[in-house]
């Protein structure tokens, strides 16, 4: 081991005299790169999914909520904007005619709301092909809309209902089952759509 | 050597999504590294766990069959 001893101050050499443009240079040239490394570092952007929910019928609803539970269960950020025929399913149970005037109740009339009332958008046959497909689907053990919906709002799917649409049947905010969002309009939905890696209509 | 599993999942006799479903709600439940294990009888979840696996990251570590009972062993990422 060589034993180092450091020169005094007296003994250091003395420094040039500062050039100010060189020294402004090489102030720019010791600044560290840029990390392209830092853009790569950053959280990947979680997948997201949207869906706009408007059929409202037992074939269309039932797909909407199988995708929205199971990307919700994969990680994928979910919502689905609710609007039109689609509402009636997300009308509470306890509500059966809905609406201010004679024209909005004749819609829940004729249409009975809620999730355990859905009509087939084919073969419906008087309710014979909901009834029918609620005992098939007990047969096969398939998980009904109601089941999907409890899961899906358990896993956080985000569900939309359609300001406008709510106006014209006259529907209140506390007419919809309490996991709802809230009410949006066509801008929303165009914003959702646009920033999401998917989107349906169904 | 045995696999430790954390925690279990019985599916059997549920069809899609519920055995991807139950499998997402019981994961959250188990810390990051610790395995799960799952039993169905859906045979679309041989395709379905792959590809949960793949979207979520959650490594799927082991699957086998026996009858009509598929089993899939997770570590949560």
């Amino acid at each position: 081991m060589t034993l180092t001893t450091t020169p005094s101050p007296t003994e250091l050499p003395i420094a040039p005299p500062a050039d100010p443009l060189a020294q402004a240079i090489a102030d720019v040239e010791g600044l560290p790169e840029p990390t392209p490394e830092l853009a790569t570092d950053q959280p990947v952007k979680t997948k997201e999914l949207v869906i706009v929910n408007w059929s409202g019928e037992l074939d269309k609803v039932w797909p909407v909520l199988i995708l929205s539970s199971t990307a919700a269960a994969s990680g994928v950020r979910c919502k689905v904007f609710v609007t039109f025929w689609g509402l009636l399913p997300f009308v509470k149970d306890q509500k059966r005619i809905v609406g201010d005037n004679w024209m909005q109740k004749m819609l829940t009339l004729m249409q009975r709301p809620g999730i355990d009332h859905l009509k087939l958008s084919k073969m419906n046959f008087l309710g014979m092909g909901p009834w029918m497909m609620g005992s098939l689907r007990k047969q096969y053990n398939v998980a009904s809309p109601r089941e999907l919906l409890e899961a899906a709002n358990a896993l956080g799917v985000e569900f939309i209902p359609c300001q406008m649409t709510m106006d014209m049947f006259g529907l209140k905010r506390e007419d919809l089952i309490d996991e709802m969002g809230e009410p949006a309009g066509a801008a929303t939905a165009i914003e959702i759509m646009t920033e999401a890696d998917a989107s349906l209509f169904i | 050597m045995t696999l430790q599993i954390t925690t279990q999942v019985d599916a059997r006799g549920l069809s899609c999504p519920m055995p991807i479903v139950k499998t997402a709600q019981a994961i959250k439940t188990i810390a990051s590294g610790d395995l799960i294990e799952v039993l169905a009888t859906d045979a679309g979840s041989v395709k379905d766990f792959a590809a949960w696996s793949r979207t979520t990251g959650n490594d799927l570590v082991e699957q086998s069959v026996d009858g009509s009972v598929y089993r899939f062993v997770l570590r949560r990422k």
